[in-house]
């Protein structure tokens, strides 16, 4: 059922997609000129691909690979292939939290103002979820609190623009709700980085105890998996990867669904080997959305990755679905 | 030997009495039925005895000791626990979903044997490489008493092993039970046929409304006084093999409306 060559596999694509997305951009360089160029110092070809295009695929893989990781834990946890990082409220409130930056101002009064503030929306939002659902309730209860706190999260978001000031801030508003990794920093990736590593570790710690629930709840306590010490952890986890990831890059949506979804097969419906497997496809994936905002681009404003990633998920989500009803029947 | 016991146990759930003064062990050796009426509490008692619920009163021991102060593994590699329903959320194999059973064994565990006899004993070794979604319900079933057999417990509790399955499957899996007993484990099973509690069951645990109506030997706990109590039911009795077995056969005439615990 499983195949040995996967993660070689998607991890040799995801070193292509990420070389490309580096020598990949608005100015006509070339590969070697831009490499030659950046490591013997001279200053265009280094701004272009160290300060530039390095902080952008590495924001690429980094958040790509926390929402496919992020994916796979929660539709472990809540044995539910819909489930995915927005369902508990992480990237609602992580959104939440940026707009009233936004609208506030604070976003401008120092430069990681914005996703700090993205992240305390994240953590205030976990909480909120964690102090409605209890730490000893069941996988229901915690869906729905998640799922009352992103509702809110909307209507606070839709509230907040509703009041926006003006057209500028309206949009500003707006085109980071869409979400992008365009003209991201070296300060993004190192406000980013750390945390969505952090909260990888915790998720990937987590496979034992996923793989036991795929018995059941009771199956996996009778098989010594302490059930609200695992839902703590995958929560904790996801709220640290996804936060720090939907602060710097904004709402991308689909990522967190399509990894896991894909990678299923591969990792025989083992949810334990599905958290690797789905990091490095949300990695391969992300970055390739990117690199493909990049090269569609002509005229006029860049395509939002967001848009992009809901534009192309959403249909091939849709065929996905239909494929698995056709396999079964 | 008592592998597993309580005394005095009660369990309240939000202000409600789900079991109350329960005593009763499990030996090695002993093939235990619970039996009782939907809703008398004995799936209660199960999920007492692995620590899913905790007692509002009385202990419970495992292997002697108090169970509230076993690690969950190591208390996880003595006690097997197959939960009713046999639940599989993600397309596994037989063989991988067998080896979560030796998951409290912890990451370093090499004993495939264990898997493979547990394969064997359930007949199941031919399709070792299915996906558990495709089983039929009585392969799945067997998949999921290989599961709890590839721990290795001291002590197996089975929680309706028998819903929704075939009379011959049933048998397969009441004859499993009781070897695992002959070899010197000890199992409790939750069952609703009377005549295979009868069969089978060296002795038998009576609920009714969260108290411990009768125990003792299936001839003692299935009177007809018993029955019409616990059930409101009157049963047709055979000889068979040395063994009474009692067939439900009509409700009590007469019998004042049972009230639902459910």
């Amino acid at each position: 059922m499983t195949c040995r060559l996967a993660p070689p596999a998607l991890f040799g694509l995801l070193l292509s997609l990420a070389a490309s997305s580096l020598f990949t951009g608005y100015v006509d360089m070339s590969p070697q000129h831009l490499l030659h160029g950046a490591l013997s110092g001279e200053p265009i070809p280094q701004r272009i691909l160290i300060d530039i295009r390095l902080p952008r695929t590495i924001l690429c893989l980094a958040v790509g690979s926390a929402l496919g990781l992020t994916g796979a834990a929660m539709q472990g946890l809540l044995r539910n292939p819909l489930a995915e990082p927005g369902l508990l409220g992480v990237s609602g409130g992580a959104a939440l939290g940026a707009v009233l930056a936004l609208y506030t101002g604070f976003a401008d009064t120092f430069y990681l103002a914005l996703p700090l503030a993205g992240f305390t929306g994240t953590a205030i939002a976990i909480g909120v979820v964690f102090a409605l659902a209890g730490r000893r309730t069941g996988t229901t209860t915690l869906i729905l609190a998640g799922v009352a706190v992103s509702s809110l999260c909307g209507a606070l978001i839709s509230l907040v623009l509703n009041w926006s000031p003006n057209p500028t801030a309206l949009s500003e508003i707006v085109f980071w709700m869409l979400g992008s990794l365009a003209d991201r920093s070296s300060h993004d990736v190192e406000l980013a980085l750390p945390f969505i590593a952090l909260g990888a570790l915790l998720l990937l710690g987590c496979g034992r105890g996923l793989r036991a629930l795929t018995l059941g709840e009771e199956t996996a306590h009778s098989l010594g998996v302490d059930l609200a010490r695992l839902r703590v952890r995958v929560l904790i986890g996801s709220a640290l990867a996804v936060g720090a990831a939907v602060s710097v890059s904004g709402s991308i949506g689909f990522i967190g669904l399509v990894a896991p979804h894909l990678m299923r097969p591969l990792a025989g419906g083992d949810p334990a080997r599905l958290l690797p497997l789905s990091a490095l496809a949300g990695a391969a994936l992300l970055t390739a959305a990117d690199l493909a905002v990049r090269l569609l681009h002509n005229t006029g404003p860049e395509l939002k990755l967001g848009v992009l990633t809901a534009l192309v998920g959403a249909p091939f989500f849709l065929a996905l679905i239909l494929r698995t009803r056709q396999e079964a029947a | 030997m008592t592998a597993i016991a309580c005394s005095g146990l009660r369990i309240e759930l939000r202000d409600r009495v789900l079991l109350d003064n329960i005593d009763f062990a499990v030996r090695r050796g002993e093939l235990i039925g619970i039996v009782g009426a939907n809703g008398a509490g004995k799936s209660t008692l199960f999920k007492a005895l692995i620590g899913l619920l905790a007692p509002t009163a009385g202990q419970i021991t495992l292997a002697g000791q108090a169970l509230r102060t076993f690690a969950p593994e190591r208390r996880a590699r003595l006690l097997a626990y197959l939960a009713q329903g046999h639940v599989a959320h993600w397309p596994l194999s037989v063989r991988e979903t067998v080896a979560l059973g030796r998951l409290p064994h912890g990451p370093g565990d090499r004993n495939t044997a264990a898997i493979d006899d547990a394969l064997e004993a359930a007949d199941l070794s031919h399709l070792a490489g299915r996906n558990v979604l495709s089983l039929s319900g009585g392969e799945r079933a067997r998949t999921m008493l290989a599961r709890a057999l590839a721990v290795g417990p001291a002590v197996l509790l089975a929680d309706e092993p028998l819903a929704a399955l075939d009379p011959a499957h049933q048998l397969r899996i009441m004859a499993l039970l009781r070897a695992q007993a002959g070899a010197g484990m000890a199992v409790g099973v939750v069952l609703h046929d009377l005549p295979l509690a009868a069969r089978f069951c060296t002795r038998l645990v009576l609920l009714h409304e969260g108290r411990m109506l009768a125990t003792g030997t299936p001839s003692e706990v299935l009177s007809d006084t018993m029955l019409t109590q616990a059930f409101g039911i009157c049963a047709a009795r055979f000889q068979l093999e040395g063994s009474e077995l009692p067939l439900p056969w009509q409700l009590t005439p007469q019998a004042p409306q049972r009230r639902s615990t459910m």
